[in-house]
């Protein structure tokens, strides 16, 4: 089995290891520029708490007011140390690709020499084996194998030659055998490469619709707690209990939601450092988010649901001749056939009959495969002759030697088209007799899983569309038996098009793989177009995304890590707005029971006392981010499931969770606080 | 019959009779909002007025005739005040003080009819009837109008348009509004509601003293304020008064009226949507935090601690013992969860938590089930929010009724739920701010706080009522309170209009397994959920000095 349903783990990497910490301490440190942090309104709300509480620590020096201050600081480098971490992780991923693009030199077709940043589109060079290739192109003469890991990680070679689907290679890429010429396609700067940099680096991030809305509705809530909190005051001041301006805001920066607030890039970036990690690159976050909205996958039937080739999977003798006697004729006539097809005749004949294939034949004349004649075979030494190929060919073949045809032959024939598979024919001339000794069931072999994964995709509702050629009877037969919704059989590039359009007027996203150039259209009117790396330039251009791999079914695993990235903003958020109901009885009975006794009745903590409460919601308000920043990295736990069970299960663990939690947490911290003198 | 006893029985009848009308009746609204058939009727008014009543507005066409439409109706109602005793039926009463005047036309066109004066001494029987009446009937429809609107931006696709305003408003008082006060006001004639033109009488008292009692069209007005959750009465002690609720059947009535139309709109979206289950789960959050409040109220009220309380079974300051305390807890959980705010009981004499509960209900935003239109449209937007943070954790960018909530719409939606806490927690902190706004405070302490902030609470939220105690006639309160009352009514209206805008030009995403559902109990916990967190995080620290302070 090729590379089908694989969950591949991804690359052992710790979440944070010990280099990393300096390096994101100094960037977090960094980020503490108030231009900076406007781009987060709510850290930019707790930075300039933060600054105000420092002044009032100064002006009136108390032990609770410098805590206050530390801690308020410390929640905004948390914050940035949230964001630091994950731009970090690529970092060193982009240094090794930079390397790689500027030592390159270029060698023109008319013999000079220049650096690879200089090249322009239409500039043509020639790469020799062992040479680096400049720049992205297209191969416009010679053919050769390259080694592209590089880029892909992958160190297998590939073939990239002139014409046809395999033209486009990748600039840093290193040729290995042979000698190609180049036209470049890319501008200085804006190749391949580039772009990977800048994705990992998070450098070219720009805020995806969904995080936008999200940075609304959280900028909201932030100004309604600023308002409940400065409408306090007044409130306050009648009721004789008028609040420290620390406290104050101690009580905002509780408020206002800053565990979302804080992790909120770090995990786009995070989501997106995940897709570079499975070697599939985003060329917008927006495509990401689309993922996790797809209503509609469309699939290619070979490659990527059924394995590329055909494989006999039985015999059906026809008129009297034993089961036996023709797997061992099928055997002889399959023994020179290298095609898979043939191969696979040669291994059914060994697993069902124990037949070892002869290695060679003394005597026998093969005769191979013709467009003409349709048909391959041997003529052996006792003068036998067998033939085997498409069921027209083998009657036509075996009535010109004066044989007849049984019905039967044509029946069993009929029954393996209809059931999606291919039927080949099987003959025996012996003299001046021949006969049709049966037909070959050859068949598409849907790979392993596929049926589970489809079944997965379903309950995410998720509609999988095969494509293909085949005509329609086949298809559907190989549909049913992959488990896809729905066919597209004979699918020309306008069907698929006319397709796509129809599923995105009903209202569902559409996401798509595709290389060849005539893919190109349907990559770019589709919501999440997925071109492979082997793919032509113009394939590339037009999708979304490509995947190093050239894998297509890992378009189930990009849907994955898209929903998984919305659901972890969600779920985080939810948890943020949840933890607000412990922190105001913490708060609340600290700031006024003293003026009214009865309120004493919410503090259901026992907090010891007001200084300590409110400090204690304070510091479990600042390392809640921290100790949220692996989940945020690594985003939520993801299962396949239906919208309601998914909601279900999330809703308890981070909304009811978020409840109970900061009770028992800030509880926790109060135990340490109040042991410290002047606290309790 | 025990007064618990009595408490269940009311209960009984009035969710029973809600739960058998609501349907006929929302599927009657969802009917006369989407036939193209117009009453002869209504043609001659559109011909009178000019419209044409068969082109459909896009949305900021239809905003611009709300708020046009409105503002000639404040002009009106004060000019009306002003120059009453020049006109016909003045029954002797001067003219009105500007400030009273501006404030109580802009509390009868916003539909919040808070009334800063005393209604049968101040008012002549032409502004009752001409002015303050005619605003029952048009700011209600206003309201349905607006909300039918915002059905609309869910119910379609890739269309700018939203209806016609002027057929919307002129159908919500000709099918509904109109039919349903005039059987209403009979009902209320039967139970001994007075309906006459006559200036009053006098009476002689047992104790041979003489009283004026004066008479008027109660029982009209009485009828269209309960349906149109509109709640300014015609006495100033409002449904207390003995001529404007006689009697308990009567009072439990005004309870089934004021809950009628914005109990049935929900199914009235569910019909327009085309799936009657959407409509259920509205109807759901709403009939739960409803129940809920009434719930807490009645039980706040019954089991009040103290000598004289517990003597008299409950605490019954500020109750008619004609109704008892079960049914002042209900009409008063209800005033004012509908935005209606009138009052059969004083809120202000409530037990300090009874009282907190009634304060919350508006704090929800007047959304279970809220005011005739509004509290379907707050709900919607609410609902919105809710999907949103929700809807990220099934994986997907959040959509309900199969509209993308993207940017744009959570903007609109994050602004609308910003305004009226907004309103309300500005206008409490200034107030106690402001010597101005403490002198008018009748009691010190937590209470004197909490009547400030229920005055906002009840005009930010357009509901109207009153808690006693506080001198609202001042020029401070009649500024601040009639600001608030004109921003909480139209600012939200600009909002879910344009979000029913952008909705309505989007298309439809297909419905799968991977949708969030929005129709199972699942939401509805949910939903309710968000109702409350929203309204707890925002009011947790100003309620913590008012009656939390007091009250526990």
């Amino acid at each position: 089995m090729t590379a089908v349903a694989e969950h591949r783990p991804a690359p052992a990497r710790s979440l944070l290891s010990a280099d990393q910490v300096g390096p994101a301490l100094a960037g977090a440190v960094r980020k503490l520029d108030p231009r900076t942090l406007l781009r987060q309104p709510v850290i930019f709300v707790v930075w300039v708490g933060s600054v105000f509480s420092t002044v009032l620590a100064v002006a009136d020096p108390t032990l609770f007011g410098w805590l206050i201050a530390g801690w308020l600081w410390l929640t905004v480098l948390f914050a940035n140390l949230a964001e630091a971490i994950a731009e970090g992780r690529g970092k060193a991923q982009a240094a090794t690709l930079r390397r790689a693009r500027t030592t390159t030199v270029a060698h023109l077709l008319d013999g000079r020499e220049v650096p690879a940043a200089g090249l322009q589109p239409g500039d043509t060079v020639v790469v020799a084996a062992g040479q680096t290739i400049p720049g992205d192109g297209d191969v416009i003469e010679g053919i050769a194998s390259v080694d592209e890991s590089a880029i892909t990680g992958e160190s297998a070679p590939v073939i990239r030659e002139s014409g046809g689907d395999r033209s486009a290679v990748t600039g840093g890429t290193t040729v290995l055998s042979d000698r190609i010429v180049v036209t470049i396609t890319s501008k200085p700067g804006e190749t391949f490469v580039d772009r990977m940099i800048a994705l990992v680096e998070g450098a070219a991030r720009q805020k995806t619709p969904n995080e936008i809305a999200l940075n609304i509705l959280l900028s909201s809530l932030t100004i309604v707690f600023l308002l409940a909190v400065v409408t306090l005051q007044p409130l306050a001041t009648y009721s004789g209990a008028e609040q420290p301006l620390a406290v104050l805001i101690a009580l905002v920066v509780c408020l206002i939601p800053t565990t979302i607030g804080s992790l909120l890039s770090a995990i786009g970036i995070a989501g997106m450092d995940r897709l570079v990690q499975r070697n599939v690159l985003a060329m917008s976050g927006r495509a990401v988010e689309a993922a996790g909205d797809v209503g509609t996958l469309l699939l290619d039937k070979t490659g990527t649901i059924t394995l590329g080739n055909r494989e006999a999977v039985e015999f059906l003798p026809v008129g009297g001749t034993g089961e036996k006697e023709m797997a061992d004729a099928a055997q002889l006539a399959s023994l020179a056939d290298q095609t898979p097809e043939g191969r696979s005749v040669v291994v059914l004949a060994k697993n069902e009959f124990g037949l070892r294939a002869r290695s060679d034949l003394p005597g026998a004349r093969f005769v191979p495969f013709t467009a003409q004649t349709r048909m391959s075979g041997v003529d052996l030494p006792d003068g036998r002759q067998l033939r085997k190929g498409a069921a027209g060919a083998i009657t036509g073949w075996v009535r010109s030697l004066g044989g007849s045809v049984p019905s039967e032959v044509s029946r069993t024939v009929d029954a393996i088209s209809g059931s999606g598979g291919t039927p080949l024919a099987l003959a025996c001339a012996d003299g001046d007799s021949a006969r049709v000794l049966g037909v070959i069931h050859l068949k598409d072999v849907v790979k392993t899983g596929m049926r589970e994964r489809f079944d997965e995709l379903r309950r995410m509702g998720i509609r999988t569309v095969m494509i293909t050629g085949d005509n329609e009877r086949t298809a559907r037969a190989i549909a049913a038996e992959a488990g896809v919704d729905d066919v597209l059989a004979e699918a020309t590039p306008e069907d698929k098009l006319a397709l796509i359009r129809r599923e995105q007027d009903g209202g569902r996203l559409v996401a798509m793989t595709g290389d060849g150039t005539n893919d190109a259209p349907a990559l770019a009117q589709a919501d999440v177009g997925v071109a492979m790396n082997t793919g032509t330039t113009a394939a590339k251009e037009a999708g979304n995304m490509v995947d190093l791999d050239s894998n297509p079914t890992k378009l189930i695993e990009i849907i994955a890590i898209g929903k998984q990235l919305l659901i972890t903003r969600g779920s985080l958020t939810t948890f943020s707005i949840a933890n607000d109901l412990a922190k105001y009885f913490a708060i609340l009975p600290a700031m006024f029971a003293g003026a009214f006794p009865a309120l004493d009745a919410l503090n259901v903590m026992r907090l010891s006392s007001p200084e300590s409460a409110i400090l204690s919601a304070v510091i479990f308000n600042a390392l809640i981010i921290v100790a949220l920043v692996p989940l945020a990295l690594r985003g939520v736990r993801y299962t396949p499931a239906s919208a309601s069970a998914m909601l279900r299960r999330n809703l308890l663990i981070y909304g009811v969770g978020g409840v109970v939690l900061p009770f028992v947490g800030i509880k926790l911290i109060d135990l340490l606080v109040s042991l410290l003198p002047g606290i309790a | 019959m025990s007064a618990a006893a009595a408490g269940w029985l009311q209960f009984g009848v009035l969710v029973a009779a809600l739960a058998v009308v609501h349907r006929p009746l929302g599927d009657h609204m969802a009917q006369v909002f989407t036939t193209p058939r117009h009453w002869r009727v209504e043609r001659l008014v559109h011909r009178t007025v000019g419209v044409d009543a068969d082109t459909e507005q896009r949305w900021p066409t239809y905003l611009r005739s709300v708020l046009a439409f409105s503002l000639v109706g404040v002009l009106l109602l004060y000019a009306l005040q002003r120059v009453q005793q020049w006109l016909p039926l003045d029954n002797g009463r001067a003219a009105v003080e500007p400030g009273s005047a501006w404030n109580t036309a802009v509390s009868f066109v916003t539909n919040t009819n808070w009334q800063g004066y005393s209604g049968e001494s101040t008012m002549g029987h032409l502004v009752q009837m001409a002015g303050l009446a005619v605003q029952n009937f048009l700011s209600a429809a206003v309201g349905i109008a607006v909300a039918i609107a915002v059905i609309r931006g869910f119910a379609r696709t890739k269309t700018d348009r939203l209806g016609n305003f002027w057929v919307d408003l002129t159908r919500a008082v000709t099918r509904l509004l109109l039919p349903l006060s005039v059987v209403g006001a009979l009902v209320m004639v039967l139970g001994g509601v007075v309906q006459n033109l006559g200036s009053g009488t006098g009476a002689s008292t047992l104790a041979g003293a003489t009283q004026f009692v004066p008479g008027g069209p109660v029982a009209s007005q009485e009828a269209i304020k309960e349906l149109g959750t509109n709640g300014g009465g015609f006495y100033n002690a409002n449904a207390a008064h003995p001529f404007e609720g006689p009697t308990a059947w009567v009072s439990l009535f005004q309870v089934f009226l004021l809950l009628l139309i914005p109990l049935a709109l929900p199914r009235t979206f569910g019909r327009m949507v085309g799936d009657r289950r959407q409509g259920w789960a509205i109807l759901g959050v709403m009939a739960g935090l409803a129940s809920a409040s009434i719930g807490l109220v009645t039980w706040f009220e019954a089991r009040a601690g103290g000598t004289a309380t517990q003597l008299a079974g409950a605490a019954m300051e500020g109750k008619e013992v004609r109704f008892g305390e079960p049914l002042s807890a209900l009409y008063a959980a209800a005033t004012t969860l509908t935005s209606t705010g009138s009052v059969n009981s004083m809120h202000d004499s409530y037990t300090a938590l009874g009282g907190g509960t009634v304060l919350a209900n508006m704090m929800l935003g007047e959304v279970a089930p809220g005011g005739v239109g509004s509290g379907l449209y707050g709900m919607l937007v609410l609902a919105v929010v809710a999907v949103f943070v929700a809807g990220l954790m099934v994986g997907r960018t959040p959509e309900y009724l199969g509209k993308r909530l993207g940017r744009r719409e959570m903007t609109l939606a994050s602004l609308y739920i910003l305004t009226t806490p907004a309103l309300v927690l500005i206008g409490a902190a200034v107030a106690m701010a402001l010597p101005a706004g403490r002198d008018s405070l009748l009691n010190t302490g937590p209470h004197g706080l909490s009547e400030a902030l229920y005055a906002f609470a009840s005009a930010g939220n357009n509901n109207g009522s009153a808690f006693a105690g506080l001198s609202a006639n001042t020029p401070f309160y009649n500024t601040a309170l009639g600001l608030a009352m004109v921003i909480g009514r139209y600012l939200p209206i600009v909002l879910v209009l344009a979000l029913a805008g952008r909705l309505a030009a989007q298309g439809r995403t297909a419905v799968t397994a991977g949708t969030f559902p929005t129709h199972r109990p699942l939401f509805v916990g949910l939903l309710s959920a968000v109702v409350l967190v929203v309204v707890g995080l925002t009011y947790f620290p100003a309620l913590s000095l008012g009656p939390l302070a007091e009250g526990l």
